[in-house]
């Protein structure tokens, strides 16, 4: 790999991670909030409200199965309502994750090491309620494995050409790619947990995780090399994630949708989207488990830039969609965006400009980026906004097509609130589960953060 | 009978040192195989990357097989998508090619990606003898901090060169803090 380029200390915020840590302090501290840390009231609390939330989703999800997707506020023409709103919109979510963990390993980014390990969870637990969406949508999810090119007695085959088989492909091997980049991640940790656990419980379930780990030089040496090539190999793969979702749109022949600069735009928004729900987690983690030591500001700062420039990118997608409207000099073109910006859907249009467009802005300022406060706002914010973008590309072009006879309106149901309510429930159940069961900071990987761990070789004597 | 394989015999895995830092571990590592021996490992709670040269590491079978895990991918999704659009349900669309390149290359590349990186996880586990129940140099008990803060050196009894008493002296000539025998 190559040496990462000297900046200079102004630019930075502070170290990325305090100068009193030692090898044997991060591993006790980051350890030790799974096995040391009695269980508090708010993580009792915010564990049962999560879960509360996410009845809504076996409610919903049951309902549906008796009812079929009629319970839904999708029509005709708008056949691709909340499913496909909050499908993109928590794939989006997941794309961070994959960022820090793979491009930011391939790019020698030293400060990913203490947020790699939650964003890699994070980007699991989008990508599972993300993709409960299509399969619910499809009306009778029993039947979702005719997805799948699997040989089965009416001798049928998906077809090969659509978006939305790309989808199960990409989505699938998304998924799996996560995971096991995850575990292997976890692996050297786990042993750590395994030999400080002291109850037999824990040693016996972290010794069975761990697979019999042992830190010998001669595994690390595979090691190293298999974590870059998955670094290497999940790259292309996060790219390619957000552009088949684009292509479902993109490939289509609907105004707003039929545009080549989706899948740049949409990597982009993911990312956007993805960097302000780590925000949004990792702020008050990095509070409660007061982890202030390790998650230092300069992280924060380091996120809210990546944050801002990808709102940039998006801030572009959205100025370059709205004159490709106008200088097609198409009509159904020019009319879709006349009617994103003044329709009856214009209050979601506008309330996304703000979101997505406005607020970002205020990151210019390092104070801001260095508040985690305004810091935490300003990343709820974001998410809201780019969920209302999704909402706005799918609801925008499908309620007034070609052909005015056929124009409709689109509004969610009760269900549709409650599947999308109940998934962020299951995201945020899995997070609480998360943080008190496996290590929510990579330990190996910040050892190696720390001067101690330079090798000086003493003088030959 | 030699004394090396009384040794084994014995129950002795092989002797252990232990050092502060990583410093005086890539130098004893070093030192080891300058010294002729053939099997011994290092233990390190992190990768050390001066190791590979000091101990001579250079095993790039993982690279390799995730190449061919790649390269087998890649022939089978873009297989998979011919076959089925061309063999087993060939739909003529308005005469359009039933082997249509382009709308292949999506799935062809997630299957390219998804054999790889099961690949390269998966030799890299097994290559490394892992899930491994039991390993004797867990006998030690402050072995523990190997993955915590501590860098270990074991020179295994199977070594040709390896001689109890011999060895013992060649690892306190290196300057651990301690060196403790691992049971088998």
């Amino acid at each position: 790999m190559a040496q990462p380029v000297e900046l200079p200390d102004s630019i930075h915020v502070g170290p990325v991670i305090d100068p009193g840590h030692s090898l044997a302090s991060v591993s006790d501290k980051v350890g030790g909030i799974v096995l040391k840390r009695r269980i508090t009231l708010g993580w009792v609390f915010g564990l049962l409200l999560s879960f509360a939330i996410l009845q809504n989703l076996m409610a919903g999800a049951t309902w549906l199965l008796i009812k079929g997707v009629g319970i839904w506020g999708i029509n005709i023409p708008v056949g691709w309502g909340f499913a496909i709103v909050n499908f993109v919109w928590w794939i989006g979510i997941g794309h961070a994750g994959t960022l820090i963990s793979a491009i930011l390993l391939l790019l020698n980014q030293s400060w990913r090491n203490a947020i790699n390990r939650f964003a890699e969870a994070m980007t699991l637990f989008a990508v599972m309620c993300a993709g409960m969406f299509p399969v619910l949508h499809t009306g009778r999810p029993w039947l979702a494995f005719w997805l799948l090119p699997i040989p089965n007695t009416m001798a049928l085959w998906p077809q090969m050409r659509s978006p939305l088989l790309w989808d199960v492909f990409a989505v699938s091997t998304y998924l799996t790619i996560s995971a096991v980049f995850w575990f292997v991640g976890l692996l050297p940790d786990l042993a750590t947990l395994r030999d400080s656990s002291k109850t037999r419980t824990g040693q016996v379930i972290y010794g069975l995780l761990s697979m019999g780990w042992r830190n010998s030089a001669r595994h690390w040496q595979r090691y190293e090399k298999a974590s870059l090539l998955l670094a290497g190999l999940a790259t292309p793969l996060v790219v390619s994630v957000h552009t088949v979702v684009s292509f479902d749109f993109a490939v289509s022949l609907i105004p707003g949708w039929h545009t080549t600069i989706f899948p740049p735009y949409f990597v982009a928004g993911a990312i956007y989207s993805g960097f302000a729900m780590v925000l949004t987690l990792m702020i008050p983690v990095r509070k409660f488990y007061g982890l202030d030591d390790i998650i230092t500001l300069r992280h924060l700062n380091n996120m809210a830039k990546v944050t801002l420039a990808t709102a940039l990118i998006v801030g572009y997608g959205y100025t370059l969609e709205a004159f490709f409207g106008y200088f097609s000099a198409d009509t159904y073109e020019r009319f879709m965006i006349w009617n994103r910006m003044t329709g009856p859907y214009a209050i979601f249009y506008w309330c996304l400009i703000l979101c997505n467009i406005v607020t970002p802005q205020f990151l210019w300022s390092k104070k801001i980026r260095t508040s985690p406060g305004i810091l935490w706002i300003i990343s709820i914010i974001v998410n809201i906004g780019m969920w209302l973008e999704r909402f706005v590309i799918v609801v925008t072009s499908l309620h007034r097509d070609f052909l005015p006879s056929s124009w409709g309106m689109y509004w969610p149901t009760i269900w549709d609130w409650a599947i999308y309510t109940g998934t962020i429930g299951l995201f945020m159940t899995l997070i609480f589960l998360f943080v008190r069961v496996l290590p929510m900071i990579t330990i190996f990987e910040l050892r190696m953060l720390l001067p101690g761990a330079e090798v000086k070789e003493p003088v030959a004597h | 009978m030699s004394g090396h394989t009384q040794q084994i015999e014995d129950g002795l895995y092989g002797l252990m040192a232990e050092f502060e830092t990583p410093g005086q571990l890539v130098a004893a590592a070093r030192k080891t195989r300058e010294a002729g021996f053939k099997n011994f490992d290092a233990y390190t709670p992190y990768p050390i990357h001066e190791l590979d040269g000091a101990m001579d590491l250079h095993d790039n079978r993982v690279s390799l097989f995730t190449l061919i895990g790649g390269i087998l991918g890649c022939a089978g999704g873009f297989g998979l998508a011919t076959w089925i659009s061309a063999v087993a349900w060939p739909l003529n669309i308005g005469g359009r090619p039933l082997i249509s390149v382009p709308m292949f290359i999506p799935v062809t590349f997630e299957c390219t990606i998804l054999i790889g990186g099961l690949t390269a996880a998966i030799s890299m586990i097994l290559m490394n003898g892992l899930p491994q129940p039991y390993h004797p140099v867990f006998n030690v008990e402050r072995f523990a901090n190997a993955s915590r803060s501590k860098f270990f050196l074991c020179i295994e009894s199977e070594d040709p060169k390896f001689d109890r008493a011999a060895t013992e002296g060649f690892l306190a000539s290196l300057n651990p803090e301690e060196i403790a025998e691992v049971a088998r």
